[in-house]
């Protein structure tokens, strides 16, 4: 075969690091389970050449003992991966895979066509610019392929090539092949897939792979290698107003203040004025670092460091804007694909992430879900994994945005579960549900950091939580006297204190509960924008609504305090009587007894007082204070 | 097989001269390069503790490049990592000090004194027996000893067929343990960082690079790299149709074996005695480029490692091995 001919090249033939040699197509393939995905990139991997001397002897010695073909050569082994796969013959998870023509350079990522792991298939959508959709010439448009199609559109796929394989087994025939071709061009055009290639193909013989098949001479459009190497993908992101999501301050002096990441879109020049999101801050670009030196321009998909002619607050999470004004709000509508075996929970708080920005997410309410089959919104208060849904979406704060059909690094996000840390879901923002475009917030000409430099301390939350009787009060009491007597600014939340105020209108249920929680978190965040140090003492035992107080406020403005004194010290003491009063029976849900309390995994700090007397308990917080430079 | 060859092998090289002279946001290395930048900076912010393994090699050097940049003009906020088993060639020793006091970066150094002490080598253990000790455990033993929380390595998807299905970011239980069955979905460039204590994260910044784009970009950027992958004479012997160089007295000479010097140089570098050499003239990097291009076999071919058993990456790789 040729490719043991060896290509030839000039040694002064140097890689030209700032000249685009030939561009990269990302795409995608899906597909059923045994519509042949694996065997058709495998396919494409070896006549690409891609495949060295030793990865073929491999493939072949394999071939043998675990193909499927009887000993021809498998290609599908060239992908199927995991040792599980090989044992099982299907492909269960992602993988990706690079090879290169004499125009363009691939990485294509090959999904699973299996059911359950519909989550792996909007994985390698997520960052395709093209999809190949596999279908069998013997079962047509098949539920899977709408599904698959469906969250293509979802993802903006907009370019896919509908590859119907094993055209063999049905005899090479052009009007099945014509009546496959316009069922899927009629589902595609109700989801907005604006251009689709059907190609008949033969992927373990190579029929219409690279080589035009001389089986086939009904077909006379272009081969699965032809259109990768001629579609044009390109989008408009450099022609889009400037976004750069901040992901880094570099700061090694005093001399030098820099913003790190990477161009979501647009173009960024030296001397021009941007606006710093969401504060809505105006300044000008100083300079421009990238990787190559530094530069008066640089545009979309470069990672970049940009310094400011004023010095005013950036920090990660926010982004530099140029152009017309980013979506800035706290509310908005999305599309989720569900990915958690842990189904959706409405009211439930959720981690988002979106560029470099991490907030606490509820979705308030599931507008409808999808029912695959038919494409139609059905009613549904839950998605489970696998499913697709609309959902309105409340966040703890504002976040700067685009929808994702505008930008979708601007405009798409994940949920991670606060407490098994899986990643719950991938969401494409809708729409913005408040009308805050060019709305900002008030900003106030004196604000937190302006009040912390008068108090000489930086403001924080000291949250102690721990079990009933465990002694949070009569330290954070202690502390309280303490920060007075240093001269600082400090004022105590205690849970039955509110409770006779603010929350009088609360009881015990477990909303209320919450709520009781909530509101503490709230008035503790605020008492930090006035500058203050707020110290609250509250059991609250579940670990969701601790960490729904700390993103109430800024990054290392929230100090855990685990009052970690035993059940059984805590029963001892019994100072108000109540464990005695739950052992019998008469408080019902008393956390410790029958209501669990979920001790915090990494709190800031943590007190045993059976082994700390309140004073040493006391010294040890302000110590972790000083040596934080909170005082 | 009816499947008929046409395309031709692809010429790497072949930019038409007159291309735009400013392109540098779309070439593909400035690509690859953008997006490992990227990826090393939201460790740097994500994580409390982070490290770089620096195993010395080609793509260790184009990691370590590519960290210089992401954070310049200030220095990588973490420090470098070599887990050494004490086999690895002096020159690649010499070459880590060298540039880890010429760039001023912090290098830890950890060898698995346990495994020296019971006198584990590969020469007498077998090389799965001492990969497992003085690689797997050292590795384990660093993170936890320094509670590093995030591992950043240089490993590529087009490597190996089990590191194709690596996430650029990768978690691990406390026990350090891969599962791949259970890896966390990946979309766009959003990367779930979160950790439970005593859990870890593996980083892969090159996870999209290719073997040959490490050498193009070594080449373009002008990168430093241990002389042992440029052809000189050294003293070989062949073993198990490999060619093993003998660095130095302590590998044991089986009856007939001479060393002989011979013109060859290393596609990839670790332990000596595990690390097969290819007979080349190739002494300069352009001329490794294009070996590269007309090489028909894969680097991986070159180290004795991956051969233990079938699917022996995967399984090293639940067990902790990067």
């Amino acid at each position: 075969m040729s490719y043991h001919e060896a290509p030839t090249i000039a040694a002064s033939d140097a890689p030209r690091l700032d000249q685009d040699d030939r561009p990269t197509l990302r795409f995608v393939t899906c597909g059923s389970v045994d519509d042949g995905k694996s065997t058709l990139v495998g396919r494409l991997l070896y006549d690409s050449k891609t495949l060295l001397d030793d990865q073929l002897d491999a493939l072949a010695s394999e071939s043998k003992t675990a193909g499927t073909t009887g000993g021809d050569l498998d290609f599908a082994l060239l992908v199927d991966g995991l040792q599980a796969e090989r044992e099982q013959g299907i492909t269960i998870d992602v993988a990706y895979r690079f090879f290169a023509t004499k125009l363009r350079r691939f990485i294509v990522t090959d999904t699973p066509g299996h059911a359950q792991y519909t989550r792996n298939m909007a994985t390698g959508a997520s960052n395709a610019e093209l999809a190949v959709v596999l279908v069998d010439a013997r079962k047509g448009v098949i539920t899977q392929t709408r599904r698959h199609s469906h969250i293509l559109s979802l993802l903006g796929i907009r370019h896919v090539v509908l590859a119907v394989n094993k055209m063999d087994l049905i005899g090479f025939d052009g009007d099945r092949f014509a009546a496959i071709t316009a069922e899927y061009l009629t589902m595609a055009g109700q989801l907005g897939i604006s251009e689709v290639q059907c190609i008949p193909v033969v992927a373990p013989d190579g029929d219409n792979i690279v080589a035009p098949s001389t089986r086939m001479p009904w077909y006379t459009g272009p081969t699965v290698t032809a259109y990768l190497e001629s579609v044009d993908v390109s989008g408009d992101v450099s022609q889009r107003p400037f976004r750069l999501p901040v992901q880094w301050v570099n700061r090694p002096n005093a001399e030098f203040r820099g913003f790190c990441g990477r161009i979501a879109s647009g173009t960024i020049a030296t001397g021009e004025t941007i606006a710093v999101q969401p504060s809505g801050r105006r300044t000008r670009v100083a300079r421009i670092l990238s990787p190559g030196g530094e530069r008066d321009r640089a545009a979309a998909g470069e990672s970049v460091t940009l310094t400011l002619t004023d010095e005013i607050d950036v920090s990660r999470g926010d982004v530099l804007t140029a152009g017309a004004a980013p979506q800035v709000s706290d509310q908005l509508a999305a599309h989720l694909v569900w990915f958690d075996d842990e189904a959706m929970v409405a009211g439930r708080r959720y981690m988002l992430k979106c560029g470099t920005a991490s907030t606490g997410a509820v979705i308030t309410t599931l507008k409808h879900r999808i029912a695959i089959d038919t494409m139609a919104q059905e009613s549904a208060a839950t998605l489970d994994a696998n499913q697709i849904g609309y959902a309105h979406l409340s966040l703890d704060r504002a976040l700067v945005f685009e929808t994702y059909r505008d930008n979708r690094d601007m405009g798409s996000f994940i949920l991670i579960d606060p407490i098994s840390h899986r990643t719950a879901a991938a969401g494409m923002i809708d729409v913005s549900l408040r009308r805050a475009t060019n709305i900002h917030w008030q900003r106030l000409a004196v604000d937190k950091s302006v009040r912390a430099r008068l108090k000489q301390q930086r403001p924080c939350v000291l949250w102690f939580t721990g079990l009933s009787g465990a002694g949070k009060s009569t330290i954070a009491d202690l502390v309280d006297r303490r920060l007075a007597e240093l001269g600082r600014h400090a004022t105590l939340l205690d849970g039955d204190n509110l409770r006779h105020g603010i929350n009088r209108d609360l009881g015990f249920s477990n909303a209320d509960r919450a709520e009781n929680v909530r509101r503490a978190a709230e008035i503790a965040a605020l008492f930090v924008n006035a500058g203050m140090i707020a110290l609250v003492a509250l059991i609250s035992p579940y670990r969701s609504e601790r960490e729904q107080a700390r993103q109430r406020v800024e990054t290392g403005e929230f100090i855990e305090i685990h009052v970690a004194t035993p059940l059984a010290e805590c029963e001892r003491r019994d100072p108000k009587g109540l464990y005695r009063k739950a052992r019998a029976g008469e408080l019902p849900a008393f956390t410790g007894i029958d209501d669990p309390y979920e001790r915090p995994q990494a709190p800031e700090i943590t007190i045993d007082t059976s082994e700390l007397s309140t004073d040493a308990a006391c010294e040890r917080i302000i110590g972790y204070l000083r040596d934080n430079h909170y005082l | 097989m009816t499947g008929q060859i046409v395309m031709e092998a692809p010429p790497a090289h072949d930019a038409p001269d007159e291309a735009p002279a400013h392109r540098s946001a779309t070439s593909h290395l400035r690509r690859l390069e953008a997006e490992s930048i990227h990826i090393l900076r939201e460790t740097a912010a994500e994580f409390r503790k982070p490290v770089m393994l620096y195993s010395i090699g080609k793509d260790s050097s184009v990691l370590l490049h590519l960290a210089m940049k992401a954070f310049h003009p200030g220095k990588p906020p973490f420090p470098l990592l070599h887990v050494d088993t004490t086999w690895k060639f002096r020159e690649m020793i010499a070459f880590r000090d060298r540039r880890a006091h010429e760039l001023g970066l912090d290098l830890i150094v950890h060898t698995n004194d346990d495994g020296l002490r019971q006198g584990i080598d590969p020469f007498t253990h077998g090389s799965a027996r001492y990969t497992d000790v003085m690689k797997t455990q050292a590795l384990r033993q660093a993170l936890d000893l320094h509670g590093f929380d995030a591992a950043i390595g240089g490993a590529r998807r087009d490597e190996e067929k089990s590191r194709a299905k690596e996430r650029v970011f990768s978690h691990r239980s406390a026990a350090h343990r891969w599962d791949p069955k259970n890896q966390r979905p990946e979309l766009w460039s959003l990367y779930n960082t979160m950790l439970a204590p005593g859990e870890g994260m593996r980083v892969f910044p090159l996870s999209n690079w290719t073997e040959l784009d490490v050498w193009d970009y070594i080449l373009a950027e002008n990168i430093p790299i241990v002389p042992l992958y440029l052809a000189a004479s050294r003293p070989v012997v062949e073993r198990d149709g490999a060619l093993i160089m003998v660095d130095d007295d302590r590998m044991p000479l089986l009856a007939g074996e001479e060393p002989h010097m011979r013109s060859v140089r290393f596609r990839t570098l670790g332990c000596y005695p595990l690390s097969g050499a290819t007979v080349s003239t190739a002494a300069t990097l352009p001329e490794i480029v294009r070996e590269m291009m007309a090489s028909r076999t894969s680097e991986r071919q070159g180290r004795m490692i991956d051969r233990d058993s079938p699917a022996s990456m995967e399984r090293k790789k639940a067990e902790g091995y990067f």
